[in-house]
């Protein structure tokens, strides 16, 4: 088995961590996870602190789930999925209300829904009950960075063209438009905070990216 | 009155789908045709207004402090025993437990005593326990401190309706657009995302209705 080991890093595992970030992205290709991603883009620090939570359970309930894959009834699968995930889900959560609790209030009940983000289920079915658990990590870590790149991307919009700060974890708020673009009457588009935007934000993403990949485009 | 005001505000202000992007997955996904995301909406309105109700009772009497109070009073405990518990922290995995079952029962239910309607739905009657929509609901709920079982079981029954009502409206607009001339790269995933946003700025006409 040790002669023939594939290196941790081979050519075919680093694709597992690159192709969800751009080709296969969970949120603009797969239709995965898109529920509690587009609530908490109003602000850049939420996104942030969402997406590496996210990132957490990805990766862990992956290993778990493909270091009991062969244990697992198909049968019972889901509940056994949903325990697994939702007993990570209480940790991630405990530690944000313990660490963050600002962020943790923000967050709200967007914790509790990374349960039931189709992100998690979805990369347990497809990938880690039928993946060894490096693999499995990899694509978790993928995944997880996939999804928390277009929250972060969408929050960044939203927040500097919303609002004319960036809110950054440990630094709070900070201007970065500057008071002369005001005073030459450069006006905050206080649409860009509402709900809404944040759907025809991914949309553009999805605009852009399909048009600098033509085999993306659906027919 | 409050109850009204509860059911206005969950269907329209509130709304699953275009204030908080609940159950955003299987919109996207199920929203072909309107048959078939009618008969979505009407399982996940079944599910919510089961669920809520269900997850009030349980957060009320079991999971929230000082609920075990009743066990003391039961056993007769002179100092406060039960009544010291915070079980809040296990909130996620019983409501997920309790969605899970119940989506559970609503299957078999449904497969005796409407087999149409079971093969219509087919995989997402299960997938039902993992909707966000659901567990949203739950969460809501024990957020925002229902002050008894008939405003929770209103919220659930609302919430549903506005998701129906997200699901179908959607629908009927992607029937329609598939005869339009969209840029290549919006077709399809893009389009249905900037149309939902429209829909969300149309829906937000709402805010602020008192009843």
């Amino acid at each position: 088995m040790s002669s023939e080991k594939e290196p941790l890093f081979s050519a075919k595992n680093l694709k597992l961590i690159t192709t969800p970030l751009g080709a296969q992205n969970p949120i603009t290709i797969q239709v995965l996870g898109i529920c509690s991603a587009l609530a908490v883009t109003v602000k850049l620090e939420p996104a942030i602190v969402l997406s590496i939570s996210v990132m957490f359970v990805t990766v862990f309930s992956n290993l778990i789930i493909s270091l009991l894959r062969n244990t697992i009834p198909s049968r019972i699968r889901i509940i056994v999925q949903l325990v697994v995930v939702a007993s990570l889900v209480i940790i991630v959560d405990q530690v944000l209300k313990a660490f963050a609790y600002e962020v943790s209030l923000q967050l709200s009940v967007f914790v509790g829904l990374i349960i039931t983000n189709c992100i998690i289920m979805g990369r347990l079915e497809a990938f880690a009950l039928g993946n060894k658990p490096w693999p499995a990590v990899l694509d978790g870590i993928g995944n997880g960075a996939g999804y928390g790149f277009i929250l972060i991307v969408v929050a960044f919009f939203r927040e500097l063209l919303g609002t004319g700060f960036l809110t950054l974890p440990g630094l709070g708020a900070m201007q970065v438009i500057p008071d002369v673009f005001y005073q030459w009457g450069y006006a905050n588009n206080g649409f860009m905070i509402l709900p809404p935007m944040a759907l025809i934000v991914v949309g553009i993403i999805i605009w852009v990216q399909r048009s600098r990949n033509k085999d993306l485009i659906e027919s | 009155m409050d109850y009204i005001n509860i059911f206005i505000r969950s269907i329209f202000i509130d709304n699953m789908v275009f204030a908080y992007f609940f159950g955003m997955c299987s919109y996207l996904a199920v929203s072909k045709t309107v048959n078939t995301s009618f008969g979505l909406g009407l399982a996940v309105t079944f599910v919510l207004s089961i669920t809520v109700p269900v997850n009030y009772l349980l957060n009320d009497y079991v999971l929230s402090e000082g609920a075990l109070v009743w066990l003391d009073n039961l056993l007769g405990v002179k100092e406060p025993l039960f009544a010291e518990f915070d079980l809040s922290f296990l909130s996620f995995i019983m409501f997920i437990a309790v969605i899970a079952s119940m989506v559970q029962l609503v299957e078999m239910v449904v497969e005796k005593f409407a087999p149409t309607l079971y093969s219509q739905l087919g995989i997402f009657l299960p997938l039902i326990a993992v909707n966000c929509a659901i567990l949203g609901g739950s969460l809501f709920m024990q957020e925002r401190e229902y002050a008894n079982l008939g405003e929770a079981t209103v919220f659930g029954v609302g919430s549903g309706i506005g998701w129906l009502l997200a699901i179908v409206g959607i629908a009927a607009i992607r029937e329609k657009i598939q005869y339009s001339d969209i840029p290549a790269p919006l077709r399809g995933l893009g389009i249905t995302f900037i149309v939902t946003g429209l829909m969300g700025v149309a829906f937000m006409s709402f805010m602020g209705i008192q009843l």
